[in-house]
């Protein structure tokens, strides 16, 4: 297909063009850009006025509920909910059903994305087989199925040793370690911030030491065994330290920040609001300035979505007992730029830590808007609002941070290889 | 969407129609619930010991955990208001509690029940259940995990005023397992809403939450600086389960620095009054001369525990009541 978009500016490395400019696709590549490519014939003409031209937008952590039950939605509901959210790449976690621990599930991961898939799609493997934390998945024929990496699915390794031996393998075959901080035992029951909401409405809490303690654990492992770690998502200030420290040090570590804990604290699950029970938990407005002190300095690589659709029900419980995770894929731009305009992240920390940062995470050449580049393309009109409504979004996951209030930044097209894989509908084109 | 707790036990006038935690309730209203109780007292004293306040009305006894004083003082309280009542213990299985949570409740609701009696060992069930499964049905919180057991602080503030009369001025300790603790939770914010001078908090820091400034308390570590000059001593139980998860190193230790003895009441004002929601370890949490002494007021905790179970459960269904028959048009009367 060949189709042009004109009077758009390009995001390059987190900063729009001034000037607007035109480009046009064809087979899946950016073939021009610049003026005068109106004489062109084309398929598809866009009237991108106003709006910014991102290289697509990559997630490093998205929940794909398949294989598994259908009551949190499908691969094809949840890329569609992540290419609307104007994402072109997403990471898929590997505590699906049965988990991701053998290349039979990659492949059918694979296989179903690629049929019915708004977006691409890389698995993340087990680490362990399903995900118990005991014995080794067959790391090497995991990542020959196509896994980018290898994670925890937030599941603790059952012993330090353990952890360490899949360091270790893990560095012999240069497989990338995609690992959630947290220390079982001090996590225990918990299910919030250990901290003033949580005292007061008498929930076990989750200390910050359950994650920091990890965050110490990971660091002192990869550094020992050469392994190619990245960390997160994070929940609080002295995790950002620690990564901050071990970087400094010349370690090569990465490390990610789920969307929700740059808007939401522990305030948020007062009156027993299950739809904030989260994993790490949300924690203090002090944490939440710090991650977005991480996110603009650097130190934090990506911003996640931390996509985890669950169905109606799976929030209908006693706090305790309610699903954790958000459904964010669709909302983590608009929710970043939210934060721009309060003033609370740079414009361009937040569209580089959706875009080059989870890029350099992977390995991947930096994303960038330029003649024969990959036509992985978002148009953003950030002047634009629209608001998150029961009925109107795409996850089946209904359970987001913000609701019936106006979110800025609308993704207007998103491309995968050229393809257009999502409109805005109304006034889009 | 989530409601403040206040807003979720309240109608619009201000009428408590569930009764899930003491945070969000004001002086008024519990000043109410007592006066309403120490009414009470006087049907308990009676030949006929009934009032027809809840007649023809349902009330379910849902225990989720297992309990023998809360329940039997509950059904002897519903009974007393002339209602029907139906006991449901229930246990708890390991998984899908939620759901069958949910589906129990409608069920229940089903079968025409005006008010559940609630215990459930996680903290916020009973909003959960007020909030999104039968909030036409009248929720009255017997405890919920660690988060707050109302009626058993609302009975601890009756015999607070029947002894002392008034509670400005007062300095009250709660000493040992505040962490686990619905009851203290729900004590603190009493204490505090009623206007007593200062809450104390005496516990090693295992026993302690992570913030225990939250709930609106000092802390102390010591019984000797603790308990100096405070009017009332309030002993919380200590579950056996607490050495094994490694919080504390035995029952003899702990009965060593934090039992309530003779010597360490010498360190509160004469007279204080000694209290304990009971059931009573001896030799653990105090000792048997302390509990069976001139200060304790432990037996007639009990007693109280009637009296305020009535007047909450009959404030909670005429609340419930008025606001069903605004709702349906049927014009307001009261019960």
């Amino acid at each position: 297909m060949k189709w042009r978009v004109d009077n758009v500016h390009p995001v390059i490395d987190g900063e729009p063009a001034v000037e607007a400019t035109s480009a046009l696709v064809v087979d899946g590549r950016i073939a021009a850009l610049g003026a005068g490519l109106s004489g062109e014939r084309v398929e598809r003409e866009v009237d991108g006025a106003g709006q910014w031209l991102l290289p697509g937008l990559i997630d490093l952590n998205c929940h794909l509920p398949e294989p598994g039950s259908d009551r949190g939605g499908s691969i094809e509901s949840e890329t569609r909910a992540a290419a609307r959210g104007g994402f072109t790449t997403v990471c898929t976690t590997p505590d699906t059903s049965p988990v991701n621990d053998s290349s039979a599930v990659t492949h059918l991961i694979r296989d179903v994305a690629e049929r019915n898939g708004h977006t691409r799609v890389l698995p993340v493997g087990a680490l362990t087989r399903g995900l118990e934390g005991e014995r080794l998945s067959d790391m090497a024929g995991l990542t020959r199925a196509g896994c980018v990496a290898l994670g925890n699915g937030g599941h603790a390794t059952a012993s330090s040793r353990v952890l360490r031996r899949c360091m270790a393998y893990a560095h012999t075959f240069d497989i990338r370690l995609f690992l959630q901080p947290e220390n079982a035992s001090l996590a225990s029951d918990g299910c919030a911030h250990d901290g003033l909401v949580a005292a007061r409405l008498g929930l076990p809490g989750i200390p910050e030491v359950a994650e920091t303690t990890a965050v110490n654990e990971l660091l002192m492992l990869a550094e020992e065994t050469g392994a190619n770690l990245h960390i997160g998502p994070l929940s609080c200030a002295r995790s950002v330290t620690l990564v901050r420290a071990a970087k400094e040090a010349g370690h090569s570590v990465t490390a990610e920040v789920g969307i929700a804990h740059l808007v939401a604290t522990e305030a948020a699950i007062e009156g027993y609001n299950g739809t904030f029970h989260s994993r790490p938990p949300l924690r203090t407005e002090a944490d939440r300035r710090a991650l977005l002190e991480g996110v603009e300095s650097g130190v934090i690589d990506a911003i996640v979505s931390q996509h985890r659709p669950s169905d109606k029900a799976a929030k209908l419980a006693p706090f305790p007992e309610t699903q954790p995770g958000l459904s964010t894929v669709e909302s983590t731009l608009s929710l970043g730029l939210e934060r721009v305009a309060a003033g609370e992240l740079s414009r361009g920390a937040l569209l580089r830590a959706l875009t080059s940062g989870p890029a350099r995470v992977l390995g991947l050449d930096a994303p960038t808007i330029a003649e024969d580049s990959v036509a992985d393309l978002t148009l953003v009109a950030p002047e634009q609002h629209w608001m998150p409504a029961v009925g109107s979004l795409y996850s089946a996951g209904p359970h987001l941070p913000v609701m019936e209030r106006e979110l800025p930044g609308v993704v207007m097209l998103t491309a995968v290889d050229g393809r257009i894989r999502h409109e805005h509908e109304g006034d889009g084109s | 969407m989530p409601e403040t707790s206040r807003d979720l036990q309240l109608t619009a006038d201000g009428e408590l129609r569930h009764f899930l935690a003491i945070e969000g309730l004001d002086q008024a209203l519990l000043t109410r619930i007592l006066d309403t109780a120490d009414s009470f007292i006087e049907v308990g004293e009676r030949t006929i010991k009934k009032v027809p306040l809840l007649r023809g009305r349902t009330v379910v006894n849902l225990f989720f955990e297992p309990s023998t004083r809360t329940r039997s003082t509950f059904e002897l309280a519903a009974k007393r208001l002339s209602a029907d009542v139906l006991n449901l213990d229930i246990g708890t299985s390991a998984t899908s509690k939620g759901e069958s949570l949910s589906d129990t409740l409608l069920n229940l609701r089903a079968m025409a029940s005006d008010m559940f009696v609630m215990r459930h060992s996680q903290s916020g069930a009973p909003h959960f259940v007020a909030q999104s499964v039968t909030p036409d049905v009248a929720i009255i919180n017997a405890g919920d995990g660690r988060h707050e057991h109302p009626t058993q602080a609302m009975l601890d503030m009756l015999t607070i005023r029947q002894h002392m009369k008034t509670f400005s001025g007062l300095r009250v300790a709660i000493v040992g397992d505040v962490q686990h603790s619905r009851v203290a939770r729900s004590q603190i914010r009493a204490l505090n809403t009623l206007g007593v001078d200062e809450v104390r908090l005496i516990a090693p820091d295992t026993l302690l939450p992570h913030e225990p400034e939250a709930l609106g308390a000092r802390v102390f570590h010591r019984m000797e600086e603790g308990l100096r000059n405070v009017d009332v001593i309030i002993m919380l139980r200590l579950q056996h389960e607490r050495m094994e998860g490694a919080l504390l190193p035995s029952e003899s230790e702990f009965y060593r620095m934090y039992g309530l003895t003779r010597e360490k009441l010498a360190y509160a004002n004469p007279g204080a009054l000694v209290m304990h929601p009971g059931p009573i370890n001896r030799g653990v949490e105090i000792e048997s001369a302390v509990a069976d002494g001139p200060q304790s007021v432990i037996l007639g905790q009990v007693t109280n525990g009637i009296a305020v179970r009535m007047a909450v459960m009959s404030m909670s269904m005429g609340g419930q009541l008025n606001e069903r028959q605004s709702a349906t048009g049927e014009g307001v009367a009261s019960t």
